[in-house]
């Protein structure tokens, strides 16, 4: 079926409709991972959004029943050239199309994506409306140009109820802004014992389950529409280790004092080059963010810089001068992309035996 | 940590002559390399003995020594430069090995000689099989089942135990040199005793099979932090069984999910860590189709084919890359140049597929054995970019010149359905078109899998492609289809072809409509970062990104894929025309398909456009770029082929004028001028029946030379002795009708020369006058060259300078000329006029210092030579002696003939270069990569014709205490001739035979000369091939002996007896 998207500058791409015929409305963004779009839909941090996927071939490999990254994916919506129609994998299940379809969610293939991003390059992150052939274009437009952005996609996206994955090392709390299972997964594998809790659970709640650190979970969205989950964070840091990733990292900067904006178009990729400050030490990160912390906002806070990214010198990662608390902007749990950074998993659970206090058990 | 301080003069080794397994890629390679080095202020010293390379002109390095890579030559070379460093890994397996050897003998410790990049250990460690597998066990990475065996005992009991198949891979060659999949044990006998024989080190690893696999190769890069990247992955659409060199490529990788693609390269940066690799580095992987299981297959601690097409597919430039980190830096602190913002320290996106696929040379060797697997046999390969696999695959097809532009063809469509399966389950060269023709049949994609373990998602766009061409046969001239055509990336040639219509047609049906392709930029990044790259490719979109400049511009056609007849020799034509159209104020676009190259660098043009060289694709670039013209001279028959097809759109062919190169090409219109200018011609006509073909023959009389009207490095050409072997030829080797009628020539015997000049229809420049060693009837690309001439006279000399000149003016050339010349009886004769670069071009260019690719183009821009400064008439002779011999890859082609005949074979060519002849052709012949032993056995087998010319040889190499060995027939005939010779039993006798004396090594030289009798030519065959099989030197010209012996005349010394004394009188005076 023909359809449309319709961005705010006017633009207007025909394709084709894959999975859902519902129309959306939503950020437009792009992310350049050749692989990994099922990891991508399924990430909360995309609630809302408009997924461009620069790779032309979309969906080769299918849909299979492992690589979820959250059970009720958020995604806005999926613009890609081609989605394949026939996958090959030994684990497929169905195509990205059927997919969609029964996730609702829509998409758009056939168009020419390499404009798109080129144009989102250009101009910045674009709202856009995918909608059928028919549609009126200039009142969209106008429409569009109206919109204003939704700020409770945490809300949305968050754990309603706290839960608990067991295990028999450190106890973690995992703050929920819209966790991917990679980070509780990473977790599991090293043997904490991970009580997951709503994005806004206070510093109190959190400190009565008694936990040996605090993960602070991707999410979508600017870190400034949830200042209680900031609130929450004052009052943990210094009480308990902090390991913040992506969202968390955002949250836990402006909990100490720093300022955050928006980028242009984001970083949304596989194959961000980080450099370690301290080390000189390069990953190729996995990320997906659109706002950054601002890096001469840190002056006057007690947050060390100490990842940057090496293409454009933003803020990539930052440890509390005096507590034990860091965060980095990427994603060490990787799942999509690489996992170079992996590491910084094992860093958290060495901080949460240094800090050791005297387990007093609920 | 910056560039390295404590070092000024780094040496860097080249790879030499192209041979299969080792060819264009790493003039690519080693130029970037030099040229980054210099660029950080090193003092360059370059060593390679191929001329035919861009990295050998002088300005690329600050010293170049075209001298043979053997230790002999780059130990003088050290002593006379005294290097502080060495560069070995941008050298391909060629400067690794000579780094090895050099570190062995104690040359780099002795001279104090750091090395760059890689430590040798890790070189050591990654190409020993025994020690990379046990890093791979200490690792806990994944390798087949294998074992080392030194002999075949102990490949028997390796196969007792895991059972057949296995595949043998001899330890250090090239390209898989001598190895294979073993079925049974009559093939384990045959390929392991070889694979001892070709490896080095005497040494084979024998794996269990996994054929079937998926195989995937990751492009690595490491610095001497150890930051490590991936550039990119590429999945081989043939399976695990077939060499990656003779697979069909597609990058990135487009049937693995996030999960394997993160496995694969997980696995892959470990092993570049363990290996403290300092550069680029390849790790090939198995992949099960089923499930996670892989196996690492191999790892090249260095640069290679795959990081040349890497490079290409995604602009990363990883030999420059490799080179700086060589020189101490790490990726952080390099530039991505594509972008110029972003640094080297990120993984490339792309969003385009890339398609790779290879050339093979069996339209030369029809008799060769065709079928692939881990034995290398491509010489060349083409590469596509589109926005979809079809688009992709289809112009990598069409790029191919296979005569194909499409999946199928009807030449398949006669195929039995035996021969069919055969074919997709034994892949050989043509396996893609058969699975076309399987596909127009109607096979089950199930069924196709389970033939080629190709994976079906390959499969399945295979079948897209030809249902749409189906559609499009079904409804002509229908707009919807024409457009899904187009975007599906189907030619207006195969369009044309099912609507019964001409090309010109369909084009102009499509430019109506509006259908035209628009060009997306290469930039490493997906679009991610602005990059100002001029590097583009078409596609069926929405958005161009490719636009007219202002300034006048020119298009150069490149010469497509590497085969024989058609080699690296072009692309260095190509780039040096690029330079000088640079010079003289055009912007120089690049219209080339091939990934090795160095023209298909995207900071050698102004722009470059990744195409396939066909007339479709070369007027989309024209329609955008309307450039001034067109230049076809440079990219050999390919770009030739294509001026027709321009010119009739209007395009202006720059240069010698289509009618006139047609006076050159064409046949009585060449013969009609020669006469008209009173040049003699060896006698020769037409014939279109093979009737006709008998009466001319006989009227010109023989021997005679055959060839078809068309002809392509000689292709097809055959000396023919009398009317038998006529009626033969023309029953094998054409199909000759009114439309394609044969050539017979006179066959003169006499010296052969050849003539390279310049020419702007009023003055005539020569460079040069090279004189073939062997007579004329041997392919001149298969001729040692040399120049000066050494036997002509002045008189000659002047001869051919007078009809060099003569023909330039009188056909008008505007350009390149190149004649080849038959001395007959002291009478000077053409034989034939190539309006166009020929292959001797980059060797006489260097030899004589004329920039000749460059005045050429300054001609066909408009200049004149008088207004450059030259004048008419031979160059003065440049100092010493050079001589050009060619290279041969016959011991990677089973089953092809060696016999040097009018056919070109040989796949390279290397140079030698001294102050008299035997030394420049010593040095050419070791160059070449034949061992000279000073002493030894010449094993001589000869046809009755030859012997008496024979007799001279062996009673010289008798002279210098060489023995000789012959059969019972040849020697007893020596020894009447006071030859001492022994005899040894023929082809057919019981063992020891003649075969089991070349291959235990007891002969060091074989002489053999084409025999026209049946049987005997059989046995000939046997006794060429058994010598190419094991090393053995065999020449098959007594002109090429006569050479051998000069230098074994210079380095060998006789030892007599004192003479008894004659002038002793005193005798008689005491009586």
């Amino acid at each position: 079926m023909k359809r449309k998207l319709i961005l705010e500058n006017g633009a207007v791409f025909h394709g084709e409709g894959i999975g859902s015929e519902r129309e959306t409305v939503g950020e437009v963004v792009f992310n350049t991972g050749m692989t990994g779009y099922q990891e991508i839909l399924s990430d909360p941090s995309y609630c809302d959004q408009l997924v461009t996927l620069t790779y032309p071939l979309i969906g080769n490999y299918g849909i299979n029943r492992d690589d979820f990254e959250t059970m009720h994916p958020s995604a806005g919506g999926l613009i890609v050239k081609e989605a394949a129609s026939h996958p090959s994998n030994f684990r497929s299940i169905g195509t990205l199309s059927e997919w969609l379809h029964e996730k609702d969610i829509p998409g758009l293939c056939g168009i020419d994506t390499r404009r798109l991003t080129k144009m989102i390059r250009t101009a910045g992150t674009l709202r856009g409306r995918l909608c059928a052939e028919e549609a009126e274009e200039e009142e969209i437009v106008r429409e569009l140009q109206q919109w204003v952005d939704p700020r409770d996609q945490v809300s949305r996206v968050s754990t309603k109820n706290a839960y608990h994955a067991p295990g028999n090392g450190k106890r973690v709390v995992l703050m929920d802004y819209g966790a991917k299972h990679g980070i509780t997964r990473n977790l599991l594998s090293r043997g904490c014992d991970v009580f997951v809790l709503p994005y806004n659970a206070t510093a109190k709640e959190v400190l009565a389950l008694n936990p040996d650190g605090v993960m602070l979970s991707n999410g979508p969205g600017d870190p400034e529409d949830v200042p209680e989950a900031v609130e929450t964070l004052r009052g943990l840091i210094g009480e308990v280790p902090v390991f913040g990733i992506c969202l968390g990292h955002q949250l836990l900067s402006l909990a100490c004092g720093a300022t955050s904006s928006k980028l242009k178009f984001g970083h949304r990729g596989g194959n961000h080059p980080v450099k370690q400050v301290k080390t000189g030490r390069v990953d190729i990160t996995s990320q997906n963010h659109g706002y950054t912390v601002d890096r001469d906002s840190l002056m006057g806070t007690d947050l060390i810089l100490t990842h940057v990214n090496v293409n454009d010198g933003t803020v990539e990662g930052v440890e509390h001068r005096e507590y034990p608390a860091f965060s980095v902007q990427y994603h060490p749990e990787a799942c999509p992309g690489p996992s170079d950074a992996n590491d910084l998993f094992d860093q958290f659970v060495r901080l949460m035996n240094r800090y050791e206090k005297v387990p007093t058990r609920m | 940590m910056p560039k390295r301080t404590d070092i000024q003069k780094i040496l860097v080794i080249g790879s030499g002559p192209i041979v299969i397994g080792q060819a264009a890629e790493f003039d690519y390679a080693g130029t970037q390399a030099c040229q980054a080095l210099k660029e950080e202020g090193y003092e360059v010293i370059l060593i390679n003995s191929n001329p035919a390379t861009i990295m050998t002109d002088t300005n690329i390095a600050d010293q170049v020594y075209m001298e043979p890579l053997t230790l002999e030559f780059v130990d003088r070379v050290i002593r006379k430069e005294r290097p502080d460093a060495i560069l070995p890994t941008l050298g391909g397996q060629t400067g690794l090995n000579m780094a090895m050897e050099l570190h062995r003998h104690g040359l780099l410790e002795r001279y104090d000689i750091s090395l760059l990049g890689t430590e040798l250990s890790a070189i050591e460690q990654a190409e020993d099989r025994e020690s990379f597998r046990n890093l791979m066990y200490e690792l806990n990475e994944p390798v087949p089942e294998s074992t080392i065996v030194h002999n075949l005992q102990e490949a028997e009991a390796f196969v007792e135990e895991i059972g057949y198949p296995v595949i043998v891979r001899p330890a250090y060659t090239l390209g898989g040199t001598g190895g294979g999949l073993v079925d049974n044990h009559d093939e384990l006998v045959e390929i392991v005793g070889s694979g001892l024989k070709y490896s080095p080190v005497t040494q084979c690893l024998l794996e269990k099979s996994i054929a079937g696999f998926k195989e995937l190769e990751y492009e690595v890069m490491r610095d001497s932090s150890g930051q490590a990247i991936v550039v990119c992955n590429m999945e081989n659409i043939d399976a695990v069984g077939i060499h990656t060199g003779d697979s069909i490529v597609t990058a990135p990788s487009q049937t693995l999910a996030d999960r394997e693609y993160h496995m694969l390269r997980d696995s892959s940066l470990k092993i570049i860590r363990a290996l403290e690799i300092e550069g680029g580095c390849n790790v090939q992987f198995a992949l099960s189709p089923e499930s996670f299981e892989y196996y690492i297959i191999e790892v090249n601690p260095r640069v290679s084919r795959s990081s040349a097409l890497a490079s290409k597919a995604t602009g990363y430039p990883i030999a420059k890359l490799a080179a700086k980190i060589a020189a101490g830096y790490k990726l952080d602190e390099l530039k991505n140049p594509i972008t110029g913002t972003t640094y080297a320290s990120f993984e490339p996106a792309l969003d385009y597929v890339v398609t790779k696929i290879p050339r093979w040379p069996f339209d030369k060797f029809e008799a060769a054995n065709r079928r692939l697997g881990t034995q290398m046999k491509a010489t060349g390969e083409v590469m596509a970019i589109g926005r979809s696999f079809e688009e992709s695959i289809l112009k990598g097809i069409r790029s191919l010149e296979l005569g194909r532009a499409f999946l199928t063809h009807p030449d398949y469509a006669e195929a039995s359905e035996e021969k069919l399966i055969d074919k997709l389950i034994r892949a050989d060269d043509e396996r893609l078109f058969y699975i076309g023709e399987a596909l127009k049949r109607g096979y089950s994609l199930e069924q196709l899998h389970s033939w080629t373990k190709i994976d079906l998602f390959f499969l399945e766009k295979f079948a897209g492609i030809v249902k749409v061409a189906e559609m499009a046969r079904a409804y002509p001239n229908d707009e919807e289809i024409l457009r899904m055509a187009k975007t599906t990336g189907i030619a207006d040639e195969t369009l044309a072809a099912y609507w019964n219509t001409t090309e010109k047609k369909v084009r102009s049906q499509r430019l109506d409509l509006g259908i035209m392709p628009v060009y997306k930029m290469v930039d490493t990044c997906a679009a991610e970062f602005e990059s100002e790259t001029p590097y583009y490719y078409s596609s069926y979109e929405e958005e161009n990104e490719s636009s007219k400049t202002g300034r006048p511009s020119v298009i150069v056609l490149g010469s497509g894929p590497i085969r024989i007849g058609q080699g690296v020799e072009f692309d260095y034509a190509t780039v040096h025309t690029v330079w000088a159209l640079q010079e003289a104020g055009y912007e120089a676009i690049i219209i080339n398909n091939n990934p090795e190259t160095v023209s298909t660098d995207f900071s050698v043009s102004d722009k470059l456009y990744f195409e396939p060289l066909t007339v479709e694709d070369v007027m989309h670039v024209v329609d955008v770029e309307q450039p001034e013209g067109v230049i076809v001279q440079f990219g050999g028959q390919t770009a030739i082929n294509l001026a027709d097809g321009l010119a009739d759109h209007g395009v202006k062919i720059l240069g010698t004028t289509l009618e006139d190169m047609d006076r050159a090409e064409d046949r009585d219109k060449f013969e009609a001028a020669l006469q008209s200018l009173k040049i003699p011609q060896p006698l020769g006509r037409t014939a279109v029946s093979t009737e006709e073909a008998r009466v001319v023959a006989a009227d010109i009389g023989y021997p005679v030379l055959v060839r078809p009207s068309y002809v392509l490095g000689g292709r097809a050409m055959e000396i023919v002795g009398n009317e038998k072997e006529l009626l033969n030829y023309m029953e094998r080797a054409v199909r000759v009708n009114r439309k394609h009628p044969v050539l017979i020539d006179r066959y003169m015997v006499g010296k052969e020369v050849e003539v390279d000049a310049i020419s702007d229809g009023e003055t005539v420049l020569i460079p040069g006058i090279m004189e073939h060693i062997e007579r004329a009837g041997v392919h001149s690309g298969d001729s040692i060259a040399v120049y000066p001439s050494q036997t002509l006279s002045e008189q000659t000399k002047q001869t051919l300078a007078e009809r060099t000149v003569a023909i330039g003016k009188g056909l008008n050339i505007k350009g390149l000329l190149n004649i080849q010349f038959v001395i007959h009886e002291d009478e000077v004769y053409v034989l034939e006029v190539n309006p166009r670069a020929s292959r001797t071009l980059p060797f006489l260019s260097k030899i004589t210092g004329c920039p000749i690719a460059k005045l050429a183009t300054r001609v066909m821009v408009g200049e004149s030579l008088a207004s450059l400064g030259y004048e008419s008439g031979l160059l003065p002779e440049a100092e010493g002696v050079s001589v050009k011999v060619p290279v041969f890859s016959f011991a990677k082609l089973r089953q092809v003939e060696i016999s040097l005949g009018p056919e070109m074979k040989s796949t390279g060519e290397v140079m030698g270069r001294d102050q008299t002849l035997e030394k420049a052709l010593y040095k050419g012949l070791i160059a070449s990569g034949m061992k000279i032993p000073n002493h030894g056995t010449v094993l001589f087998t000869i046809a009755d014709e030859w012997k008496k010319e024979a007799l001279a040889l062996a009673r010289r190499f008798h002279a210098i205490g060489y023995t000789i060995t012959a059969t019972q027939g040849t020697a007893a005939w020596l020894n009447k001739e006071g030859i001492p010779a022994s005899s040894v039993a023929k082809v057919e006798e019981e063992s020891p035979n003649i075969l089991d004396f070349i291959r235990e090594g007891k002969a060091q030289f074989v002489i053999n000369t084409m025999e026209k009798q049946k049987k005997a030519a059989a046995d000939g065959f046997r006794i060429r091939r058994e010598a190419v099989e094991n090393e053995v030197v065999c020449l098959t010209s007594l002109d090429t002996a006569g050479a051998l012996l000069k230098v074994l005349e210079m380095i060998t010394f006789s030892t007599e007896a004192m003479p008894a004394m004659k002038e002793d009188r005193t005798n008689e005076v005491m009586a």
